[in-house]
């Protein structure tokens, strides 16, 4: 379709201006006709409406991408996409009309860097990082897997958060992907695809993970881990070759950085973080992310492991993969609330048994533990009860009560928040953190008070976006030495 | 065959059940399933008798639903029931309870199930009880090349045929085109409303509403919203054990009954 000029309508929608000029598409701003007929109002969002370049006599079957994008767009809720406004008929007029979201995309950060010559800090990379995973694992808890991940489709708001455009190329779980032949072909952006794409494979959402760890690697170093190959054996040494670690290119970046990224590119999806709420959990808090060998490695690995995985990946070939939410539910963040005041050591018990069933058997799951305090426990001018000295000390209760905790199995972060609503803070913490289940004791926070007031428990249970095991406490265990003395 | 023009001012939401084989609480369950969800149209694709304790009672019901504007077309089993084949030494599970579904059933729904044709098309909608390749000859849309073969026959009836749907495999599946020459299959996931824009051509098995076999009890059928263009694939629990304790009753072989609570 050829440029359309400021004025011109379509459909009920007016063009105020095209916006961008992309290869596949033009964007442009637009509003509804003023009409008395079409009783369209304004949504309250500026809107854009993307329309494919097609050349005349071009069929539908040609705008496939386009197609899959409108289904999926379509599908979507949430606030790290664009709202869905409309869709033109793909035989008439394909266009799709969206929220026009108002916020940098990531690509801004690494052309300031190129221009400034000035590395990112790491908690800036960190904070970039959680808010795209945190974007991603919503996609996947609604059964997409994006597989376009690349910086010119992920925007950043003024606020910090996510948001993920272009689902030309995205996979639904639950619908047929139109994407898809007989003879399975790599698809996807060859700088950003997961070793498992380039064989075929559509639908693991770790492949989602892969793409932004080549995207934290080039804001961590200025670089392409795998650069951007040309050939389909030039695609397929990602199936094989670890990236250069990215000290390499910059020796001053923090172990636990080379970490997140590292583990983000293993060959293996195994291998890479079970889904992008851990991601989000690991960059949310550094200082706790567990450093393997790989953190330190300024040499690249050597050419015999090279070689041996090369002859491995020889045999590599399409697997099909199950529902993107069936691989997330499978790796659960449990989080658990630990109270310190007027609890006794067989609550803890109590606590730390269910916390353990909870994360079940297999490994994976991730079990957040969480303790809330008052704000007058701190203050600011007392040197024993500055913040850190209190968020010290309370780490360290967590870290006890931890203790007996399978951390082999299962990846363990203790967090201290600080409120005067505790209910609040919980219901906070799940939310933000992508949590599948929250553990919290029925007697420390007051459920026998239920009638009277709405106590922590009831408030959490009511309002938590998750599930909620209540934790009834066993015996105080000084009964047991009352029976003993009896 | 009956060719109408799809009338653009009206929601269509067309109901599809198939393979009913006299299994009355089935049936009755997946109708009131369809009411509920604000079907406007029921399309019956076949195989309304066989197996079942109550061919009698289904005819009579489809016979009504037909009265009132619902689509029917012929199954292989209600074909076997108005001509009950020879008795052979080997005979298949089918053909054992045709000659008793025969005698339950009375002339004039004998005659209704004999007139029935074996196809029916609906602007770009063709229905079919097996494949639109030689429906009188009841074959199997079980893979890709099966459901290819079919929409191949439906397109030289006529090119506006985009969506062909039949049951007779007692499996729910879809057929789609994606970038390749081959149809690929989609096994749906049951309430999901599928996107099926019309520009593309598509091949359903519904699935079955009396004797599902992909070991779930609850009866299948589909919904097609055709101005939606979403399509999709419904379980429905039914009371299986009346079902099974009607068959026993009837005297009919004890398999028939045990295989409904197994879906197989």
């Amino acid at each position: 379709m050829k440029l359309l000029e400021p004025g011109a309508t379509l459909d009920g929608f007016v063009v105020d201006a095209c916006i961008h000029s992309g290869g596949m598409a033009h964007i442009y701003s637009v509003h509804y006709a003023a009409s008395a007929t079409s009783g369209q109002r304004d949504p309250g969002f500026p809107m854009a409406m993307k329309v494919p370049r097609m050349a005349n006599g071009d069929g539908a079957e040609n705008i496939v991408g386009f197609e899959v994008e409108q289904q999926i767009l379509r599908s979507l809720k949430g606030s790290h996409v664009p709202r869905f406004v409309a869709a033109g008929d793909l035989t008439r007029v394909p266009y799709l009309v969206m929220e026009y979201v108002q916020a940098k995309p990531l690509q801004h950060w690494l052309d300031e860097r190129r221009e400034t010559r000035q590395p990112l800090d790491p908690a800036t990379i960190a904070r970039l990082g959680e808010a795209v995973a945190r974007g991603v694992h919503s996609l996947h808890q609604q059964n997409v897997v994006h597989h376009d991940l690349k910086p010119a489709n992920v925007l950043i708001r003024d606020d910090g958060s996510a948001v993920l455009l272009d689902f030309g190329l995205s996979y639904h779980g639950h619908y047929p992907d139109l994407l898809a032949e007989e003879l399975r072909k790599a698809i996807g952006s060859p700088t950003w695809m997961a070793p498992e794409q380039v064989v075929g494979v559509r639908g693991d959402p770790r492949s989602d993970i892969f793409a932004i760890g080549v995207m934290l690697y080039e804001l961590a170093t200025g670089e392409l881990p795998f650069g951007d190959p040309q050939t389909d054996g030039g695609l397929r040494q990602r199936l094989w070759m670890d990236p250069p670690p990215p000290r390499r290119y910059r020796p001053d970046l923090p172990p636990w950085l080379q970490e997140v990224i590292l583990r983000c590119l293993a060959p293996a999806a195994a291998a890479r973080y079970p889904s992008a709420a851990h991601l989000a959990a690991e960059l949310a808090s550094p200082e706790q992310i567990r450093i393997t060998e790989r953190s330190a490695r300024t040499k690249g690995t050597s050419w015999r492991v090279h070689f041996k995985r090369w002859i491995k990946a020889l045999g590599m070939s399409y697997k099909p993969s199950p529902l993107p939410t069936t691989q997330i539910d499978e790796v659960p963040i449990v989080m658990v609330a630990v109270p310190f005041k007027d609890a006794t050591d067989a609550t803890h018990f109590s606590l730390r048994t269910a916390a353990q069933r909870s994360l079940g058997s297999r490994p994976g799951a991730r079990l957040a533990c969480v303790t809330v305090i008052s704000p007058s426990e701190t203050s600011g001018t007392e040197a024993a009860k500055s913040e850190a000295s209190v968020h010290t000390r309370y780490l360290e209760m967590l870290r006890h009560w931890a203790q007996g905790i399978d951390t082999e199995k299962h990846q363990l972060s203790l967090h201290v928040l600080e409120s005067g609503d505790v209910a609040e803070a919980l219901i906070d913490y799940a939310r933000g953190n992508h949590v599948n289940v929250i553990v919290i004791g029925a007697a420390t926070h007051g459920l026998a008070l239920q009638r009277i007031v709405h106590t922590v428990p009831m408030k959490v249970a009511m309002e938590a976006p998750s599930t909620v095991i209540l934790v009834k406490a066993e015996l105080p265990f000084s009964a047991l030495a009352e029976l003993r003395s009896a | 065959m009956i060719v109408r023009k799809p009338n653009r001012f009206c929601l269509v939401k067309l109901a599809l059940l198939s393979d009913i084989h006299s299994n009355v609480q089935a049936f009755d369950a997946c109708v009131d399933d369809a009411n509920a969800r604000g079907a406007t149209q029921f399309a019956l694709l076949g195989d309304f008798v066989g197996y079942g304790a109550d061919p009698s009672a289904i005819v009579q019901r489809v016979m009504a639903m037909v009265e009132q504007g619902a689509w029917a077309i012929k199954g292989n089993h209600d074909d076997m029931a108005c001509h009950v084949p020879a008795q052979t030494t080997v005979q298949s599970r089918g053909e054992m309870t045709a000659a008793w579904t025969h005698a339950q059933l009375s002339a004039s729904e004998l005659a209704f199930l004999d007139a029935l044709p074996f196809t029916h098309q609906d602007g770009s909608l063709l229905l079919v009880h097996a494949s639109a390749d030689s429906p009188e000859r009841w074959r199997y849309v079980y893979d890709s090349r099966g459901a290819g073969a079919s929409l191949s026959a439906a397109v030289t009836i006529s090119p506006d045929i985009r969506y062909v749907f039949g049951g007779h495999v007692h499996e729910q599946t879809l057929y789609y085109q994606g970038r390749g020459q081959d149809l690929l299959q989609f096994m749906p996931t049951p309430g999901v409303p599928i996107p099926v824009s019309s520009h593309r051509r598509w091949v359903a098995t519904i699935g079955s509403v009396g004797q599902p076999r992909d070991g779930r009890a609850e009866a299948m059928y589909a919904m097609f919203d055709r101005d939606a263009s979403a399509l999709t694939f419904v379980r429905v629990p039914y009371d299986h054990s009346a079902a099974a304790a009607a068959i026993r009753a009837a005297g009919l072989p004890d398999f028939f009954a045990d295989r409904l609570a197994r879906g197989e």
